[in-house]
């Protein structure tokens, strides 16, 4: 099979999926019974393809010799404006979309496989396996994308896909409410994209990636001297583009500050999460900063220090409110968060080719690895929470005997994201300290504590479900869940402990030159212990159910409220949309609106019906009465005439 | 003294809004075609009227009050015709009986 029919079948089965189940999928009854099996077989096929077209792009070309380069698989001129400036159609295939491409379609179809069995009985089974169809394939159309618009035309197929399926509960007002949040705030955050990417091609002359690279990073090219020239507010019109494109990003990435739907987001079903929320979607914003990565580190080191600063923000304070939330599905949200940010970082303090480029690698490595044990955590707490009937922890407690198998692979991922060996999360997030460590100690140490933290909470939430004591007879009708809910937990689990020993960056790097990993034993000692001690503490907090960690609450007073209503992050929002610009433009807008637009045009129908109610009357139907207006008229223009005329 | 225009176009004026006093004032459909008549002779005499004593080598007024006398005849055919359809339909021949035709 030729390689442009394959990457077309990777998201047009997909898709195919969402068209065969959306439309027909509630009208004919087998339809519904099988739609589980048949978005699962196509996940399948789209899946080993995708593994096919990543080997064969990685393994049996002979591309290492000299980098692996991008290719374009076909380009199709969609809309276009002339000179040059066109919004194409196309695949993009590279280091990390081949990645990309293996993580979406594998991870999707894990969670189809799940769904087989948590969503089973449910009355939309067949719109819910559709919606995971538009949203697989709106996010591989994205990985694909050879063109910035392109991208952001699957950008929000994705956030409309994400929208649906927060709202997938739809008769629960708080899902409704949580889809609509994460629909605003993130196309707040995609007109910022939108500014961006106008502004780019704007200057660039052209909305295709490699174009746009490489006239960026030329600092000779005339575009390049174009947009370094013009700025605004003193700030180069260069560096406004890409903050605002990584605006874009950081909503869809949930970071500080439009993090603010991630935890809401958390209203859909689980393996929803797992997929949308915790291992694809929102990586997308790291995905897109990677693709303009060398725009940013070459020619805009100013923009880059904004993400990494963005990032490292947002992976302390995601991890400090993580200690206080209760819902386990809202812990899990909260280190997303923090993890995310630990990819932006590392793509923030990351340079441009060669070893310096070790962060980009790191960043792109944790995405990868984090996929995996991420999703592995959702669909635990899927599991548990198909159990339990609760989100909430402190229903929980002493599971592991109920649960084993979904226990032993929670446990693999809680080691994996808190960087123990061998687990795949260590070998990752030792290249982002490798990379935090070469930029700034700050940095390095801030990176390192947030590290510790994340063991913390992490433990935290694990000893809580599954060691602690029971909290109340628990709902043991079903038992664990059926085999297609186990074996994504299994197989997640095995990964999560391999992947970490893929030479990641020898495959992507920022480059596309292979480098070596070198693993630093006396470099790993501190952020292990630190990991370690985190655990150990978790454990002595949480391991038996005790007063300790409510004493500590206690003492800890005004900030631990404060942490526990993660900052008021929410009310400031609520506020400053509510009070100021509620207030301040739109009530004023909405009396111009009510009072003069619309008075204008009431004032105009309200004449025209006084008058023409007046004028009825003369209509009255009475032949003497028309002959006497007749008569008057008559009289009246031969006054006029006489007098006046002559 | 001698009967000039002026007492003509008196008489013809007077013909005209006695005719125009009916119209207004009657309500039997057959009275008012009836002024309608006096109006349209008005008009006849200030024909003839004019005709004799401004132009009396021509003869077009004359012509005309003939024209008007037969499309009066005509006219007034039409008009009881009407008159008697109405009559048929509404068992009335009052015109403020005959109003439907209003907003």
């Amino acid at each position: 099979m030729s390689s442009i029919t394959t990457i077309l079948l990777i998201p047009g089965l997909p898709l195919l999926a969402f068209l065969m189940l959306g439309i027909f999928g509630n009208s004919s009854s087998w339809l519904k019974n099988l739609a589980g099996i048949i978005a699962t077989t196509f996940m399948a096929i789209s899946c080993l393809l995708s593994v096919q077209t990543a080997i064969n792009y990685f393994v049996t070309a002979d591309l290492a010799e000299k980098g692996f380069a991008p290719i374009i698989l076909f380009k199709y001129n969609w809309l276009s404006f002339g000179s040059g400036v066109s919004i194409d159609m196309g695949a993009l295939l590279d280091p990390i979309s081949a990645m990309m491409l293996v993580v979406v379609t594998f991870i999707s179809l894990m969670v189809h496989v799940f769904s087989l069995g948590y969503m089973k009985g449910e009355e939309r089974f067949a719109t819910y396996y559709a919606f995971l169809g538009l949203f697989t394939f709106s996010m591989l159309g994205l990985i694909l994308s050879s063109n910035i618009f392109q991208i952001y035309i699957f950008w929000e197929l994705v956030g409309v896909s994400s929208f649906l399926l927060i709202g997938y509960y739809f008769a629960k007002p708080s899902a409704v409410a949580a889809a609509k949040k994460a629909f605003i705030v993130t196309r707040f955050a995609d007109l910022g994209f939108l500014i961006g990417i106008l502004t780019l091609g704007f200057y660039g002359e052209s909305f295709d990636f490699q174009t746009l690279i490489q006239r960026f990073t030329d600092h000779q090219s005339p575009q390049f001297l174009a947009i370094s020239a013009a700025s605004f507010m003193g700030i180069t019109a260069l560096s406004w583009g890409l903050m605002l494109v990584f605006m874009g990003g950081a909503g869809k990435s949930a970071m500080f500050p439009l993090h603010i739907w991630l935890p809401d987001a958390m209203e859909g079903p689980t393996p929803v999460s797992a997929l949308i929320h915790a291992a694809t979607m929102v990586v997308a914003g790291v995905y897109l900063v990677a693709r303009l990565f060398p725009i940013f580190a070459i020619s805009d080191q100013a923009a880059l220090d904004v993400v990494a600063f963005i990032g490292i923000l947002s992976a302390l304070f995601a991890a400090i409110i993580a200690f206080t939330q209760t819902d386990i599905k809202r812990v899990l949200a909260f280190s997303t968060m923090s993890q995310i940010g630990f990819m932006m970082f590392a793509l923030g303090v990351s340079n441009y080719g060669g070893e310096n480029g070790a962060g980009f690698s790191a960043s792109l490595f944790h995405l990868f690895t984090h996929a995996f044990f991420k999703s592995l955590l959702f669909l635990g707490a899927g599991a548990i929470i198909h159990m339990v009937h609760s989100n909430n922890m402190d229903d929980m407690g002493g599971l592991r005997k109920h649960m084993p198998i979904t226990h032993i692979s929670f446990l693999i991922a809680c080691l994996a994201i808190s960087g123990i060996p061998p687990f795949a999360g260590f070998f990752s997030k030792e290249a982002i300290l490798h990379a935090a460590h070469a930029s700034s100690p700050i940095t390095y140490y801030l990176a390192l504590f947030t590290s510790m933290l994340t063991a913390f909470y992490m433990f935290r939430l694990y000893f809580n479900i599954f060691w602690s004591s029971e909290a109340k007879p628990m709902h043991n009708a079903h038992g664990e869940g059926t085999w297609s809910m186990k074996i994504p937990l299994i197989i997640l689990g095995l990964l999560s402990i391999v992947v970490g020993f893929i030479p990641f960056s020898h495959y992507v790097s920022s480059d596309g030159k292979s480098l070596e990993t070198h693993l630093d034993l006396m470099f790993s000692i501190l952020p292990v212990s630190l990991a370690a001690a985190g655990i150990l503490f978790a454990a002595y907090l949480y391991k038996n159910k005790n007063e300790k960690p409510a004493q500590i609450a206690q003492n800890l007073g005004g900030i631990f409220s404060l942490v526990k209503q993660k900052f008021y992050i929410d009310e400031i929002y609520l506020f400053i949309t509510h009070k100021i610009i509620f207030n301040l433009i739109g009530r004023p807008a909405a009396w111009i609106d009510k009072h003069i637009v619309d008075g204008f045009y009431t004032l105009t129908a309200t004449t025209t019906e006084e008058f023409s109610s007046t004028i009825k009357g003369w209509q009255s139907g009475n032949l003497q009465s028309y002959a006497l207006y007749f008569l008057a008229s008559v009289l009246g223009l031969a006054i006029l005439i006489i007098y006046a005329l002559i | 003294m001698p009967i000039g225009l002026t007492h003509v176009i008196i008489l013809s004026t007077a013909l005209f809004f006695i005719g125009v006093y009916g119209f207004f004032t009657r309500r039997n459909l057959i009275t008012i075609l009836m002024s309608i008549e006096l109006m349209l002779n008005s008009v006849n005499i200030n024909f003839v009227a004019f005709n004799k004593y401004l132009y009396p080598q021509n003869i077009d007024g004359i012509f005309f009050s003939i024209f008007i006398i037969t499309i009066a005849a005509a006219e007034a055919a039409v008009a009881i015709a009407i008159i008697i359809n109405l009559y048929r339909s509404h068992n009335s021949i009052d015109v403020e009986e005959a109003n439907e035709m209003k907003y």
